[in-house]
């Protein structure tokens, strides 16, 4: 395994808790959550289920990025977030170096082929083709791709909950192996109607905020988002004007292989991922200094999650909290997200507090930060992103 | 009761898209999940819509599956004293 | 570094999935759908699995499990799918019902099925494997992406056997959507004069195919990936040339040397004709074929391009090429290359 480090030069996110990076920062810090009632998405569950929404119409998100508000509002998030992260980057995207965007989504244009059914399904010459034209996940990169002028290499990935830490994990890949000298990664997703119903079906809805690694969590919220890290090889950190102190130093992905929705009860495939993603960043359960969960606030979810970190890091449990008791499931956006949360925890040295926990799950020998921490000295953060199909990542950033 | 419970093996091997297995195939008794017919949290939520769809009960708590879905009988006997009564 | 190709499976508009087939029988397009020959399912997938499974998984299941069978493998150390429109079916399925029953009495099973990860996380689910398991979703580089991210990981590790693979499928909504994009052939024979017809659009195609693919050879290889690479958005056919010069430069490779194009014409003048303006400049003397013709346009047709080239390589009879370079163009926006030898 080559083992030249990647660092992460800077990073961009908007959700329900912020319009950027700083100000998410500032709610993370206050403790204040996004969700409320729904406000911008167009359901019959309006009124009955919180979200946690971005706080911006389509029409003023498209003023942020310079984009037309036609477009996939997934789309719109991506661009913010990832143009941030550029811009504090202080990379020249013009300048020669091999640079790749990486984006994740799981329903790409889905907010507005949704639109498109009314009329489509009652006379299929009917709807407007705009509203589909961007259907594919993959036309929601590009969209951004050429927002931001990369051309070099573009992809897309899907693998539900833990897409964009794969997005991530590929792009950091990608950079020791001497292909790329920049990567822009992470995810993006806006909440749908296809996603609110699905969920809904699935009766993994909490109609209250919700309360991840609670005994009597209720279900999850769902959230919308973007999030992205620029990584560079340790050749371009060098050369950057204030040099990168944090590296992504471990990750792996696995599959839990038991159910396509499910968790296995003993957690096997998110145990994999925090286990293969610690050997390979060379450090002992003991060395992590701050988890940040999935934690999604369903009673699967964090009860195998639980199990899986039970098992891992027994007896020595290291501080850890769910950042979805803020921001809502962001799905294919919590990745990305939630590794911004990661190098800010870092950066600032804080721990972020679990909203609204109260009782700690029958059989798990620990229970979740719920106060912000300051100054305990973080060196490792690991953030663990686990999902439908099996599909469990887990992330391990380190400050040098 | 007969006639409901031979409808709704009918509509769960429908809803279900159970391959191979005829009505006649599904004991009155016969434990649908896991052991029995092999199925998962996921027909539990398919049968929660059945019941909804065919027969206007609202089963609002998953946690209340098993105990309704345990074979086609209790199906049927919960269906009996949940039905509203103009259905 | 060398991909070898250990086997292969499709399943596509092509007869002959589990015996004998394609390219002996060819199978025409009727019109301007292209639908594959699908197999008996219930000899591959366990027909209790298989109640849940739209086409598309089942395709991709169907596939997967026929190449790890013919490569005798039982564990694969990855698996990674690249699908460009995902389960479209399922996806179809619940946003009409959505949409007809105003948001209520929906079930999930349509929903779990819809997310673009479920081919590869079936198969991890059949074969109980944890290993890594990846979806690329990259519209016409998804197929590249899925075998760049095994590239990687054999580079790492090239002793590991990968199962490797694209699936997309038609269904009437996604037939009936993209046609009014006017990207289809209307009204005309389409059989034997899809390649050459000088009229615009092209035919409906859909299919899976998965490789096992190692960095090591076996004696089961069949045939060796030298080199593959993406350009995006080509400014001009100038750098599409030298695209094509650099790509042939780096993998040092004298054009004299490859026996093959396998060109992704697909039967629309205006995007055959990038191909031709390059063909007699670059490739002038060299043999082309066409595989459009075979699996119909879509955007992971490329994986079906090179089932096809890895069974020409294998047939190893007198006079059957032995270096095949396949270059795709996707509406002129995705163009790839993929260099591929005997072994």
């Amino acid at each position: 395994m080559n083992s030249a480090p990647v660092f992460i030069a800077s990073t961009g996110t908007i959700s329900s808790i912020g319009k950027d990076t700083e100000t998410s920062l500032q709610s993370l810090e206050n403790g204040v959550a996004g969700m409320d009632t729904m406000h911008w998405l167009e359901s019959s569950h309006k009124g009955k289920l919180p979200v946690a929404e971005v706080k911006f119409s389509n029409a003023e998100l498209a003023s942020i990025c310079g984009l037309n508000e036609h477009i996939p509002r997934t789309a719109l998030l991506s661009a913010i977030a990832a143009k941030e992260a550029v811009d504090k980057s202080g990379i020249d995207l013009k300048s020669g170096l091999r640079i790749g965007f990486i984006s994740a989504n799981t329903v790409g244009g889905m907010d507005k082929t949704e639109n498109f059914f009314k009329p489509f399904l009652a006379d299929h010459s009917k709807g407007h083709l705009r509203n589909v034209v961007h259907h594919e996940c993959g036309s929601v990169t590009e969209i951004v791709a050429d927002l931001l002028g990369v051309k070099d290499f573009i992809s897309t990935i899907s693998t539900a909950c833990s897409s964009s830490a794969n997005a991530i994990f590929f792009g950091a890949r990608l950079i020791k192996q001497n292909r790329l000298d920049v990567v822009i990664a992470g995810g993006a997703d806006a909440l749908t109607r296809f996603t609110l119903n699905g969920f809904n079906t699935l009766m993994i809805l909490d109609d209250k905020f919700c309360r991840p690694f609670d005994e009597n969590r209720k279900g999850l919220n769902l959230g919308e988002g973007a999030g992205y890290v620029v990584m560079v090889s340790e050749k371009i950190a060098n050369t950057l004007k204030t040099k990168p102190t944090i590296s992504l130093s471990g990750y792996a992905n696995a599959n839990d292989a038991y159910h396509q929705t499910a968790s296995s009860p003993d957690g096997a495939g998110s145990y994999f991922a925090m286990k293969f993603a610690l050997e390979m960043s060379r450090l002992k359960p003991a060395d992590i200094s701050y988890i940040n969960l999935h934690g999604t606030g369903t009673q699967n979810n964090d009860i195998a999650e639980g199990t899986a970190v039970k098992r891992l890091f027994d007896p020595v449990f290291p501080p850890m909290s769910s950042t979805k008791s803020f921001t809502g499931h962001t799905l294919g956006a919590s990745g990305g997200i939630e590794a911004v949360f990661s190098v800010l925890a870092l950066q600032n040295d804080l721990i972020f507090p679990n909203l609204r926990f109260e009782t700690a799950i029958t059989g798990l020998p620990f229970k979740p930060v719920t106060e912000l921490l300051k100054g305990k000295g973080l060196k490792h953060v690991m953030s663990n992103s686990f999902g439908f199909g099996g599909n469990c990542s887990s992330l391990v950033f380190s400050k040098s | 009761m007969e006639k409901l419970m031979s409808d709704l093996k009918k509509q769960i091997i429908e809803q279900l898209n159970l391959q191979d297995v005829k009505p006649e195939d599904i004991g009155d008794d016969q434990p649908l999940f896991v052991e029995g017919l092999g199925l998962d949290s996921i027909d539990a939520l398919e049968l929660i819509v059945l019941l909804q769809q065919h027969y206007k009960i609202k089963i609002s708590n998953a946690e209340d599956g098993p105990k309704v879905f345990r074979s086609v009988r209790t199906m049927a006997e919960y269906i009996t004293t949940h039905q509203p009564s103009n259905a | 570094m060398k991909l070898y190709i250990h086997s292969s499976s499709a399943i596509s508009p092509q007869p002959g999935f589990t015996d004998e087939g394609f390219p002996a029988q060819i199978r025409k397009p009727e019109s301007n759908r292209f639908d594959v020959v699908e197999p008996e399912y219930r000899e591959w997938i366990d027909p209790k699995l298989i109640r849940r499974m739209s086409r598309i998984i089942r395709m991709g299941v169907a596939a997967a499990k026929k190449s790890l069978q013919t490569a005798k493998l039982e564990m694969p150390d990855a698996i990674i799918t690249g699908t460009a429109y995902g389960c479209l079916e399922d996806t179809g399925v619940f946003i009409q019902r959505m949409v007809e029953q105003g948001e209520e009495m929906l079930s999930p099973t349509a929903f779990i099925q819809s997310t673009h990860n479920t081919v590869a996380a079936q198969i991890a689910l059949l074969l109980k494997c944890h290993n890594y398991n990846n979806t690329f979703v990259h519209r016409a580089f998804s197929f590249e992406s899925a075998l760049l991210d095994a590239a990687l990981l054999l580079e790492e590790n090239p002793r590991q056997k990968i199962l490797v693979g694209a699936a997309d499928e038609i269904t009437s909504y996604s037939y009936d959507i993209l046609s009014r994009f006017d990207i289809y052939k209307k009204n005309e024979e389409v059989g034997d004069k899809l390649i050459g017809s000088g009229t615009t659009g092209t035919i409906a195609g859909e299919g899976s195919a998965f490789f096992v693919i190692s960095g090591e050879k076996n004696d089961q290889s069949i045939s060796c990936i030298d080199d593959f690479a993406s350009l995006y958005k080509p400014v001009d056919a100038g750098e599409t040339e030298k695209f094509i010069i650099d790509f042939l430069k780096s993998s040092d490779t004298d054009i004299k040397n490859v026996d093959l194009i396998l060109s992704g014409h697909n039967g629309d003048n205006k995007g055959d004709a990038i191909y031709d303006a390059l063909q007699e400049k670059l490739f002038g003397g060299i043999p082309m074929r066409t595989f459009k013709n075979y699996c119909g346009e879509y955007p992971t047709a490329i994986s079906f391009a090179l089932w096809y080239a890895s069974l020409l390589i294998s047939e190893n009879a007198k006079g059957s090429p032995k270096k095949i370079l396949i270059w795709n163009h996707y509406k002129g926006t995705h163009h790839s290359l993929i260099l591929l030898s005997a072994c």
